[in-house]
């Protein structure tokens, strides 16, 4: 591809075009071992796959290993240091984000979790117990509940109606195909709607392509229709306290635009072709972790992606990253400074507590929050958080 | 000097142009930065037309830059051929429109 740059960027952001990489010749550069990438295996964890990528200390290797030319990208805590923000601090406790276990029903190429159907990790009611009496005495107002999709835990219906019976908003980052997954789910929005639970739901494109080729075959359509189904119990229509936010974010090695032009083009696009409303839409970064780390590594966009990341820091960025005020909890009940150090596993140190049952507000207050080099992905352009722009 | 006319590596030195005449490279720059802003075009829409116009003129620089500039904002896959397409449609009309001045001329020059 060499001789073609122009086609390098629109290549990338295909299906791995396998049979153009040659073994190990991508790979070779980061020092990942090249594997033949087939339909079969793309529905399957990297976890199921035995990949190297699912060891966080490889991913961890990776981010901190030299560019091909020998140089090393800038370490993200020197950028904090230069505009005063080292070590980190949080600023205040208003998210509290429970990861309730790595099952999905959707195998999606960027995630960030390595979420799939073949992820038998979730959260059990024990360690549920624990979140709701860490959130009793607590003064945390948000309640963000994530997965894989955290519909698919048996305890989930009972979790969101603790939480809304200590009077916590809950969040549901519903991955919209759940709802039609099977009839168990179908009544969710009539469920969503009675806890008045704020749904929060990605759809990378208003084209069908450009969401399936992220998210699976057929994810657009049932999207569609899970999105029509929430609209028509209430959710995002007019005198309705009901929201309905949807994620985007790009599906390929470049950064989102700003979320204001994309929210538009979003709501005139999906009210013409779908009759669909939602709220607002949070324009978020990818990180370069985990499944969208491997998709960079094999299409040959991990360093530029990298350095667009470092190319785009923005201080203001830095100083509203969700990390700030967000405490993120594992489906095994280890706390972590968002999600993504969770899925690196960056536990925080054993002097503040490291698991839910030591949950202490002004410990957590008080610590220096972790940072490797994927803090980039929320500190470029505008900002990335799990809502979105922070500047 | 490298022994090739085109590296895509020149795309991120394009600031540099700056150096052998700053002031008229500054004005150019100001005004490039603020034709691309959001106005009665939207953003995707004034990329889509860059792209299209980066077809025109063949200009590889420009080819990636708004290719990833398109998708950036927000374009699909779709709305950028359809852009492509565009240009191949002017750039083919100019050729064949001509056709009706060789016609004129062939009229007039013959029985």
């Amino acid at each position: 591809m060499a001789d073609i740059p122009l086609l390098r960027d629109i290549s990338s952001l295909e299906q791995i075009p396998s049979e153009n990489l040659k073994q190990g010749q991508v790979n070779d550069n980061v020092g990942i071992k090249q594997y033949t990438i087939n339909k079969d295996k793309m529905k399957k964890s990297l976890q199921a796959q035995a990949h190297n990528l699912s060891d966080t200390q490889v991913q961890l290797e990776l981010l901190n290993k030299e560019k091909k030319d020998g140089a090393d990208f800038p370490k993200f805590h020197r950028k904090l240091e230069g505009i005063g923000l080292f070590p980190l601090k949080p600023t205040q406790l208003d998210i509290f984000q429970v990861n309730m276990g790595k099952m999905c029903n959707q195998v999606c190429k960027h995630c960030h979790v390595d979420a799939g159907p073949d992820r038998k990790e979730i959260m059990t009611r024990d360690t549920m117990e624990l979140c709701l009496a860490a959130l009793a005495k607590s003064d945390i107002r948000t309640v963000d509940l994530t997965g894989g999709a955290p519909e698919m835990n048996p305890n989930f219906r009972w979790f969101v109606e603790e939480i809304t019976a200590l009077g916590r908003q809950v969040i549901v980052r519903c991955n919209l195909t759940i709802i039609l997954a099977n009839p168990k789910y179908h009544d969710l929005p009539e469920f969503f709607k009675k806890h008045k639970v704020e749904v929060v739901s990605s759809l990378p494109h208003f084209s069908a392509k450009r969401t399936d080729a992220q998210r699976g075959d057929g994810v657009f359509e049932k999207s569609i229709k899970a999105l029509q189904l929430l609209n028509k119990v209430g959710y995002a229509q007019p005198d309705s306290d009901l929201k309905l936010n949807l994620v985007y974010n790009p599906s390929g090695a470049f950064l989102p635009s700003s979320q204001e032009s994309m929210e538009l083009e979003f709501k005139r696009r999906l009210k013409e072709d779908y009759t669909i409303d939602f709220n607002t839409l949070f324009a978020i970064t990818n990180i370069p972790i985990s499944r969208f780390l491997d998709y960079l590594v094999i299409s040959g966009n991990y360093e530029s992606y990298m350095q667009k990341l470092i190319d785009a820091f923005n201080p203001a960025a830095a100083m509203g990253v969700m990390c700030r005020n967000t405490i993120s909890i594992g489906w095994d009940g280890y706390l972590f400074d968002c999600d993504f150090n969770q899925m690196l596993d960056l536990k925080l140190p054993d002097s503040v507590g490291q698991h839910i049952r030591d949950f202490d507000r002004d410990k957590l207050l008080k610590r220096d929050i972790l940072l490797n080099q994927h803090c980039y992905g929320c500190t470029a352009g505008a900002g990335s958080s799990c809502g979105g722009e922070t500047t | 000097m490298s022994k090739h006319y085109y590296d895509a590596d020149d795309l991120a030195k394009f600031g540099q142009i700056s150096e052998f005449q700053p002031k008229l490279g500054k004005k150019f720059f100001d005004y490039y930065g603020s034709v691309f802003e959001a106005g009665a075009l939207s953003e995707r829409e004034k990329a889509l037309i860059a792209l299209a116009v980066a077809h025109a003129v063949q200009c590889p620089y420009c080819i990636d830059a708004y290719t990833s500039g398109s998708l950036e904002k927000g374009a699909d896959e779709e709305q950028m051929m359809e852009a492509v397409h565009v240009a191949a449609a002017i750039k083919g009309g100019a050729a064949l429109v001509h056709g009706v001045q060789m016609m004129n001329k062939a009229k007039d020059m013959t029985m």
